[in-house]
């Protein structure tokens, strides 16, 4: 046992046992570096997509919304760029799980909790309220102090404006997610007006109070009690993986007189025991106790640290991304291990293939699928209806699906059936005939009661319908289907 | 709890209990979580005041709110009715035979008529419609009582062979064995003429006294030419429908015993608009005239 962790475990030893515990207060120091850098452009990029996508127009003619992303629940439809996907196209989301399930191996494998350190929305959105609260309150020591002052006039406003910052943000938030269901412009109008549907501000209401509360009020304890991703990502890393690491085979023995220890001959780290790691930690952990479930691998403490070791003169990266494995080889002399190679290896390159080629299978089927569809349901009851001149009718219920944003003239057809004839059920029985044409709306599933008519004869017979565009412009479907026949003659 | 030490693997504190080497440590819950858990019971006793939440010996408490289950659905099933209303006062005042088959109001109508079918009508033709053995097929072209939407409405509302409906669809098939009217080889001749007219069978000795006998005794019914005639619900003996059967064991007893079937007057029961909506419902199963 190290004496860091001796000196943790005493550091518990006084407290009296209870059952629940106090949250403890984190006020995260403003730091600045490399990584705090990414999280910036992280940050301005995600918030940026969040916010400016319900905005973006698309043009799709006069029959489909112009708004590019587009989650119609009312007509079932979604809308995305140039891609539609309806309802019975849904395994396109089931191939998105696919990609999200690779795609957790390939990341974890390569950059470890990168999703939880830069990229969760729990992350970004706490990350964008603690900047709210160091440029009303001050910084960590300010905050401090605050918390302690006792309530007076300048308190009150402080206070007040920060939580009225942090609502607003969360109205915001709350505010654009709804504009991705219906189109913005209209609905912004419809909210400011006062005439939107109700569901729309209670929508708003709920993610304004979760935004609200989770960034603001919760932060690192939705992180550590309530979600199960940290537990998952425990399960999924190993000593392969990349995490953030305090190097103890190079800063301890830690002290604060770190000069005049190295001039009395004893042998030091190069920890000067600051606490710069630990005051930055938007989740309040030491990482010099190893890694930790709590730990978000955000990276601030590694911006902390090396400013600390470049005044003091030491190399940095002292706490650092860096594999368990390493670790060990480093401590035992080798030098350290550039980050690409832990990247780039053959387990990064199997999972970015798997993930690739289901990507690529679903560009595929996107380029390749029907926008004009056909599906052919046999009456159940009955199956069949013998007709006063002996010959048998049978009853179908057809669906057409038009999936582009035009009205199209179709044909359907029947193959197969000898002698057979159809007509529509909201025709007249004396137009029936081996083709039946229809014009179908856009953008619409059309449905058609189909009667089919054919000589007697014995048992059931397989056959085919066919639809097929007149505009010759593409688009063709088959269903194979059944004319059932009695057994016997009458 | 005397021995509280901290577990030097895992770090929180023991809870002092111990099982062959398996120790109890605090991993205290967040202060939240219990206040959460709180706010949980507070609910928990509030919707026990104003639901109906505990049990008594014959019955339960009210709540505040005064809500029911039963209450519910009652409010519920007032509401779908008020909104079919307007549709149904619709549907009980258009004349149905010269209503758009492409409109709303038919497409309502059709609808509608689908379900009252299935409460009201299935238990004899089926629910599909196709009926069975003396229950008439309602999707074929054969109409005993004819297949326009103005006759469909007429056996609807005043039944078939209803004595206590005045202008109800009856007539009366005479049994001619039963009652002496034809000895049994002579049946047996009619039964031959009949399954020729309907090409079953072909032309034969007793086919042909068949025919004379038929014009004497079926003719004024079903027609000199044996196709039917629908002012006596007389059905066309011609074409491949038949209604319990054209064996020649099954025709024999038809022309001994009579066959008349019977349906309920059903405008005693039914308001003018289900009425109307089975009559599209039916005539729209592909037979309808």
């Amino acid at each position: 046992m190290s004496s860091h962790q001796n000196r943790a475990a005493a550091k518990r030893e006084g407290a009296k046992a209870r059952l629940y515990a106090r949250r403890p207060d984190i006020f995260p120091r403003a730091v600045d570096g490399f990584y705090r850098r990414l999280k910036w452009a992280i940050m301005a990029v995600t918030l940026a997509i969040y916010y400016v996508t319900p905005w973006l127009r698309w043009d799709r003619g006069p029959y489909a919304p112009d708004q590019a992303v587009l989650i119609d629940l009312a007509r079932r439809r979604f809308y995305f760029f140039s891609i539609e996907i309806w309802p019975h196209e849904f395994y396109y989301v089931a191939g998105l799980l696919v990609m999200a399930g690779i795609g957790l191996f390939l990341v974890t494998s390569t950059v470890g909790r990168a999703w939880c350190g830069y990229a969760c929305p729990q992350t970004v959105w706490t990350d964008l309220f603690l900047h709210v609260e160091r440029f009303i309150d001050g910084d960590r020591n300010a905050q401090f102090r605050l918390k302690k002052a006792p309530w007076g006039p300048a308190k009150i406003v402080r206070r007040g404006a920060k939580h009225g910052i942090w609502l607003a943000i969360g109205l915001l938030t709350g505010g654009a997610w709804i504009f991705y269901f219906a189109d913005a412009p209209t609905l912004a109008r419809a909210l400011v007006e006062g005439s939107a549907a109700p569901v729309a501000y209670a929508t708003i209401a709920v993610l304004t109070a979760t935004t609200y509360v989770f960034g603001g009020l919760m932060r690192e304890q939705l992180c550590i009690y309530m979600c199960p991703w940290p537990r998952i990502q425990g399960a999924m890393l190993d000593e392969r993986s990349l995490i953030v690491t305090y190097k103890d085979w190079r800063g301890e023995p830690r002290g604060k007189g770190l000069k005049r220890d190295a001039e009395a001959g004893e042998k030091v780290g190069d920890c000067i025991d600051c606490n710069a790691c630990v005051a930055v930690c938007p989740t309040g952990i030491d990482i010099r106790d190893g890694a930790q479930m709590a730990c978000i691998t955000c990276a601030l403490c590694i911006d902390a640290c090396d400013q600390m070791m470049a005044k003091v003169g030491r190399p940095r990266g002292l706490i650092d991304y860096a594999t368990l494995e390493d670790c060990k080889a480093e401590a035992a002399g080798a030098p350290p291990v550039p980050i690409r190679r832990t990247v780039l290896r053959p387990r990064t390159f199997l999972y970015f293939g798997l993930w690739g080629a289901v990507g690529l299978a679903m560009v595929f089927a996107l380029g390749v699928r029907p926008r004009l569809d056909l599906h052919v349901a046999h009456d159940r009851n009955p199956l069949w209806v013998r007709m006063a001149d002996g010959s048998i009718r049978n009853g179908y219920t057809v669906k057409l699906r038009n999936m582009e944003s035009r009205p199209r003239a179709v044909t359907l057809a029947l193959e197969g059936l000898p002698g057979a004839a159809m007509w529509g059920a909201m025709q007249d029985e004396g137009e029936r005939s081996t083709a039946l044409h229809f014009t179908l709306p856009p953008d619409r599933v059309s449905e058609q009661r189909i009667f089919v008519r054919a000589p007697a004869g014995a048992g059931s017979e397989d056959f085919t319908f066919v639809l097929s565009a007149d505009d010759g412009e593409g688009g063709r479907d088959r269903d194979e289907s059944k004319f059932e026949r009695p057994e016997e003659q009458p | 709890m005397t021995d509280k030490k901290n577990d030097p693997i895992a770090g929180p504190q023991s809870m002092g209990h111990e099982w062959d080497g398996i120790e109890e440590l605090n991993n205290p819950l967040p202060r939240w979580w219990l206040w959460t858990f709180y706010a949980t019971i507070l609910f928990a006793i509030a919707y026990c005041v104003v639901y109906p939440a505990i049990p008594l010996l014959n019955s339960a408490t009210q709540g505040s709110f005064g809500w029911s289950s039963r209450g519910q659905l009652a409010a519920e099933t007032a509401k779908a009715e008020a909104a079919r209303a307007d549709v149904l006062a619709q549907l009980a005042k258009v004349d149905i035979a010269t209503l758009d088959p492409k409109s709303p109001l038919m497409r309502a109508a059709v609808e509608g008529g689908r379900a009252a079918f299935r409460i009201n009508c299935v238990q004899c033709h089926g629910s599909g419609a196709a009926g069975s053995k003396g229950y008439p097929n309602l999707n074929d072209d054969e109409w005993l009582w004819g297949g326009t939407m103005a006759d469909i409405r007429q056996t609807i509302i005043h039944g078939i062979r209803q004595p206590d409906d005045a202008d109800t669809r009856t007539s009366q098939m005479p049994a001619f064995g039963r009652d002496g009217i034809l000895p049994a080889d002579q049946i047996d001749d009619v039964v031959s003429f009949v399954r020729h007219a309907a090409r079953l069978e072909g032309n034969s000795a007793s086919a042909r006294r068949g025919a004379g006998l038929f014009a004497a005794n079926c003719a004024v019914c079903h027609g000199n030419d044996a196709s039917g005639g629908r002012q006596f619900g007389a059905p066309d003996l011609t074409d491949a429908i038949w209604l319990y059967g054209g064996d020649r064991d099954t025709l024999h007893q038809t022309i001994a015993n009579a066959r008349y079937g019977v349906m309920p007057a059903w405008g005693q029961r039914l308001d003018p608009a289900t009425i109307n909506m089975l009559t599209a419902y039916v005539h729209q199963l592909g037979g309808g005239e």
